[in-house]
């Protein structure tokens, strides 16, 4: 009499939240450039990191010694002798006179060239490169030049070196700065769909609900949809970042340049930077979806 | 002291928003294993009442408690182990449009907790007791009403609830199989499931002795089961034989007394038996 009982369907559970393909997709487009934008601007203060230390570690390994032209004294002699005196101090590798054809080159940008009376008094400088890590000792060498009589003065660059430590570390709060404000935008858009998603599926959260789903059980499913949606554009956007980076390492900016422009700097940072962009942005989605989802379910009974 | 009701009101009121009162001090209790009917006009707070019962909505005023649980002290935490523990076939069915047949079916298992290779075969066989074992992976739109209404049903009772509700639930199907439906509830109710039928068809009331619930303005009147008046109207003519043969012209009231169709429901009165 009674009929055999039919297999159960195979497979998996069904989804219990609808696929909302079509509404989904300006979402993930516009968290897509946001992670590929957070990506550049942490790219762009890592650049401007990288580039604010090689310009202070060269500033910081070098001296200049400017020789003032004095009446009745040959300033090339006494560029010479100063060169000579530095050479011998403790943790200088090497100290180069520059001659009157240097300081006119460096004239030229202002004045022209061949503008110069050759009788022109002219400062000499003279190039002194300290081993890096070794503190030169400058009163030391000062006095020495004072007292061989020599007009002389010597900037060590320390002005200009924390000048450029002031710039990098502002790029860099900059960077972070950026990177915070898209996260929030991140989360604040994500929760905002969230929350729009929620609405638009009321008719599967009260049956949920009335089927005696926890509320952690639905925002769960909301928090899973998310993240993979933040995953996705994570991934498209971290990708785009990376092309970006790379097409302006090939295209040869000059080094003065390239600060806060994002390059390849050909390290594992960026790797990591990049392959981390999608986790973060999954993560920032789900998180976000919870507590709105979460938040929303708590003003119903 | 009987067994704690299921679900008791104590002076419940209702109100959505700053609007009138919809439900007006409603006090019952739901015997455990008891059958009742709930009738009234429309708009009269039927679907209201019953949102309360399936906790789907807050009383304004008054006492609910489920299970002997306080509503109104009861933790948000709490409210979906309450929930699982009744069963509602709402009156537009409420499937889940993009879920085949049979997750429609499986879903108060799956949201409590249940692995599907643990309930597959129940469902399966329930869907086949209800007669949709061939539309187990159908979508409920390709359904004709009167099987997305078994469906409905078979979802509200997979779960083995203690209480079941039933928002008309033959709405929306020929007299026959309205028959077969209640049959079915009938069924459930010996084997100790509670279950409140709402509905519109005074002929399925008339179909089994049980208490009707009639709501009006905003107020709850209770008709004992036809045999129950049948008895109280055997003891009253009884007891004014009595009363005659005594001709004790003092027994004027009869405490027992009750009209047949103007019924006065005393509950305070049961309660505590």
């Amino acid at each position: 009499m009674t009929n055999p009982i039919p297999k159960p369907p195979s497979g998996g559970n069904g989804r219990l939240l609808p696929p909302d393909a079509g509404r989904d997709r300006p979402l993930f487009i516009v968290a897509a450039i946001l992670v590929f934008l957070a990506c550049i601007a942490a790219l762009g203060a890592r650049g401007a990191w990288l580039q604010a230390q090689n310009w202070t570690t060269d500033l910081e390994s070098s001296l200049t010694i400017q020789i003032r032209p004095v009446e009745g004294r040959d300033t090339d002699t006494d560029a010479a002798r100063a060169a000579e005196l530095a050479g011998s101090v403790a943790g200088v590798e090497s100290a180069t006179s520059r001659g009157r054809d240097h300081a006119m080159a460096l004239l030229a940008p202002w004045l022209g060239e061949g503008n110069l009376p050759d009788d022109l008094p002219l400062p000499l400088l003279v190039d002194v490169r300290t081993r890096s890590g070794v503190q030169v000792d400058i009163a030391a060498l000062q006095a020495q030049l004072d007292a061989e009589g020599l007009a002389s003065r010597i900037d060590d660059h320390s002005r200009w070196a924390s000048a450029v430590r002031r710039a990098a570390g502002t790029a860099q709060a900059l960077g972070v700065g950026l990177l915070a404000l898209l996260a929030g935008a991140a989360a604040a858009v994500i929760a905002f769909a969230a929350r729009a998603s929620l609405a638009a599926r009321l008719d599967v959260i009260d049956a949920l609900h009335l089927c005696g789903a926890e509320d952690r059980f639905i925002a769960g499913l909301f928090q899973r949809r998310f993240f993979m949606l933040g995953l996705k554009s994570g991934v498209a956007g971290a990708i785009f970042a990376g092309l970006v980076s790379l097409l302006v390492g090939l295209g040869d900016a000059p080094a003065d340049m390239a600060f806060f422009l994002p390059q390849w700097a050909s390290d594992p940072f960026e790797l990591v930077l990049l392959a981390s962009a999608p986790i973060l942005a999954g993560l920032t989605a789900a998180i976000s979806a919870r507590l709105a989802v979460a938040s929303d379910l708590r003003g119903r009974w | 002291m009987g067994p704690e009701p299921v679900i008791r009101f104590d002076n419940v009121g209702m109100r959505y928003g700053r609007g009138p009162e919809i439900l007006r001090d409603l006090s019952f209790d739901l015997p455990r294993g008891s059958f009742q009917f709930l009738t009234g006009p429309s708009g009269a707070g039927k679907t209201s009442l019953l949102r309360l019962i399936y906790l789907a909505a807050k009383p304004s005023r008054g006492l609910i408690s489920y299970f002997g649980r306080d509503a109104a002290t009861l933790p948000r935490n709490e409210l979906p182990d309450l929930r699982r523990r009744v069963g509602v076939v709402f009156q537009e069915f409420r499937l889940l449009g993009h879920m085949n047949v049979f997750d429609n079916v499986a879903l108060p298992l799956r949201v409590a907790g249940r692995k599907r290779q643990d309930y597959a075969e129940d469902v399966a066989e329930l869907l086949s007791w209800v007669g949709l074992g061939e539309k187990m992976n159908a979508l409920p739109a390709t359904l004709s009403g009167g099987e997305q209404q078994r469906v409905a049903i078979a979802r509200a009772v997979v779960s083995q609830p203690e209480v079941l509700i039933a928002d008309e639930p033959t709405g929306n199907v020929d007299p026959e199989m309205g028959m077969r439906l209640l049959r079915l509830f009938a069924e459930l109710n010996k084997l100790g499931t509670t279950i409140i039928i709402a509905t519109h068809d005074l002929q399925l009331v008339r179909m089994l002795d049980a208490p009707v619930m009639t709501l009006a303005n905003g107020h709850l009147h209770i008709r004992p089961p036809r045999s129950e008046r049948l008895r109280m109207q055997e003891a009253a003519a009884a007891e004014a034989e009595a009363d005659r043969i005594a001709a004790a012209p003092a027994a004027a009231a009869p405490r027992s007394s009750v009209e047949p169709e103007t019924p006065d429901p005393d509950e305070d009165g049961e309660r505590d038996d």
